[in-house]
């Protein structure tokens, strides 16, 4: 049980407050988290309202022991679903009507041999299925040069039909804004991505340095101290090159248009924050955030850059992490490395 | 004095209400009081050994547990709301009902909203006085604002896994 993270103004990693829980006690158990925060969380301050602060303030260890001594006093039974239930709703999520197929498809692999297109598409957009002889397909919201995340009407049809037809009627949204299609079978990918591509729905992009989480920023949303769009499609075009891209490999790029942390720039391996410098919008980054499963909270590189110098700054970043990187390397790992110096010491070079 | 309504078998009444709510440095009359968790602290023995029924405010901040050896001699618990945003007297209702077995009075007072109804009913709560000028009627209606619940609470309603798993 992780409590107490979020992002936003105040960031912090949810620790863990307990290392295994049986299925059948999640409810009572967080009645007994909830109760804990309701009961001692600041009221003094809304911008301290929030468990998050109740977490870092007494410490995980304490807030732990006060949540397991509200839960030993809990009359379990009576909040915690029978098993009836749990099996009831286990059955909603019962497997799909997948076929027996083999696991390797001759089709898909000629195909993909054939094709440079399609095999890079694979490479970068195809993720593996538990279920022999299918594959996850993720759609790419991000071509370079659009706004991330959009979809136009016909776009969106030919997504539904090709869900309805090779997807077992399924298509889903991804907090990266994009869409996947989760139950595609092996045979079907070779059309599946022609379709796409003739859609404008086949960038090979996928944790790419040009698949960029930008939150609407003040193109759209009132609270928003800076653009982010423009931002994102500035970057995206300087690495629209895929060969650059692939080269360059995973780079999470998050970029939010204010403190609310919306596009999760706390997270990103680059993360970029919009400020405002009086009535001018500056840009702060932080280098190796992570929202997966070496979650991490970003560093401040320094000092906020003009809207002008973002689109270079990230491309002095990446060419430090060319120059520093060992072998396989992420991003992320290199910096991990490293530290912030050597990526500092590019950015800010000529300030010197 | 505010209107009380008091919430009884799915319905809600507008009553007198025989309780007075005695600020700390006034002198206590006669009659059924209401006083503050510091005052009854300090005279909670005189007051239970008099021919009265004694009342207790309860502050959000304030732990309802600490009255919980003199619970069978008190009458009303009244639990305070100081703004509507603050649900601290929801979980103190909870702990009453469910953990320290409460039967007496749950009264909320304070920022008390009509909305907030159901939520309080199913805490334990049953008895209110709105800050809203909101009407007994009013509040037999919001009490009945949803017919299936999903979980089991303070008050008697069946969850709706199990009405599922009657039929
Ligand atoms: S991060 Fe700020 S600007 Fe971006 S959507 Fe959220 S509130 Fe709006």
């Amino acid at each position: 049980m992780l409590v107490g993270g979020g992002l936003g103004r105040t960031p912090y990693l949810g620790p863990t407050i307990r290392r295994s829980l049986p299925a059948r006690h999640l409810l009572s158990y967080l009645q007994a988290i909830l109760r804990v925060y309701n009961r001692h969380g600041r009221r003094d301050n809304l911008w301290k309202a929030r468990i998050k602060v109740l977490v870092a303030s007494l410490g995980a260890e304490e807030f732990a022991r006060q949540v397991e001594e509200e839960w030993d006093r809990t009359d379990k039974a009576a909040i915690d679903l029978p098993d009836t239930e749990l099996a009831r709703i286990r059955a909603a999520f019962a497997p799909l009507g997948f076929q027996t197929l083999p696991r390797v498809s001759t089709v898909f692999e000629a195909a993909r041999s054939e094709d440079r297109g399609l095999a890079r598409f694979v490479r970068n957009n195809v993720v593996a299925h538990k279920i022999q002889g299918y594959a996850i397909v993720k759609i790419a919201l991000k071509a370079p040069g659009e706004t991330p995340g959009d979809c136009s009407a016909e776009q969106m049809d030919i997504v539904a039909d090709l869900a309805e037809r090779y997807s077992l009627d399924e298509v889903r949204v991804a907090y990266e804004q994009n869409l996947i299609l989760p139950h595609v079978r092996l045979d079907e990918i070779p059309g599946v991505y022609q379709t796409l591509l003739a859609a404008g729905l086949a960038t090979p992009n996928i944790n790419l340095i040009s698949d960029i989480i930008a939150c609407p920023g003040l193109d759209y949303c009132a609270l928003a101290n800076a653009r982010a769009i423009p931002i994102a499609q500035d970057i995206a075009r300087m690495f629209a090159d895929p060969e650059l891209a692939e080269d360059i490999g995973e780079l999470k790029i998050k970029i939010s248009g204010c403190i609310n942390a919306c596009g999760h720039h706390h997270v990103g391996h680059i993360g970029i924050l919009g400020v405002d410098k009086k009535g001018e919008e500056f840009y702060q980054l932080s280098l190796g955030g992570s929202g997966e499963d070496d979650a991490a909270l970003g560093q401040i590189l320094g000092p906020a850059l003009p809207a002008d110098r973002v689109t270079a700054a990230v491309d002095n970043l990446v060419a430090v992490y060319l120059r520093e990187r060992h072998g396989a390397e992420r991003f992320v790992d290199t910096f991990r490395r490293t530290g912030l110096n050597p990526f500092k010491e590019a950015v800010y070079a000529d300030a010197h | 004095m505010p209107t009380l309504i008091r919430w009884r078998d799915g319905a809600a009444s507008t009553d007198a209400d025989p309780f007075a709510r005695v600020d700390d440095d006034v002198p206590l009359p006669e009659g059924d009081v209401i006083v503050s968790l510091a005052r009854f602290q300090r005279e909670g023995d005189l007051l239970l050994s008099q021919q009265r029924r004694v009342g207790v405010v309860v502050e959000a901040g304030e732990a309802v547990e600490s009255l919980a050896y003199d619970l069978p001699q008190i009458s009303v618990v009244a639990l305070a709301f100081p703004k509507f945003r603050d649900g601290r007297s929801y979980s103190a209702a909870m702990v009453l009902r469910t953990r320290l077995a409460y039967a007496g009075e749950v009264r909320a007072v304070g920022d008390v909203l009509l909305e907030q109804a159901p939520f309080m009913i199913r805490c334990g709560f049953d008895a209110f006085e709105p800050a809203d000028g909101t009407t007994s009627d009013q509040w037999t209606r919001a009490g009945h604002r949803f017919r299936h619940v999903y979980q089991r609470a303070a008050d008697a309603l069946t969850p709706a896994f199990a009405e599922r798993g009657a039929q």
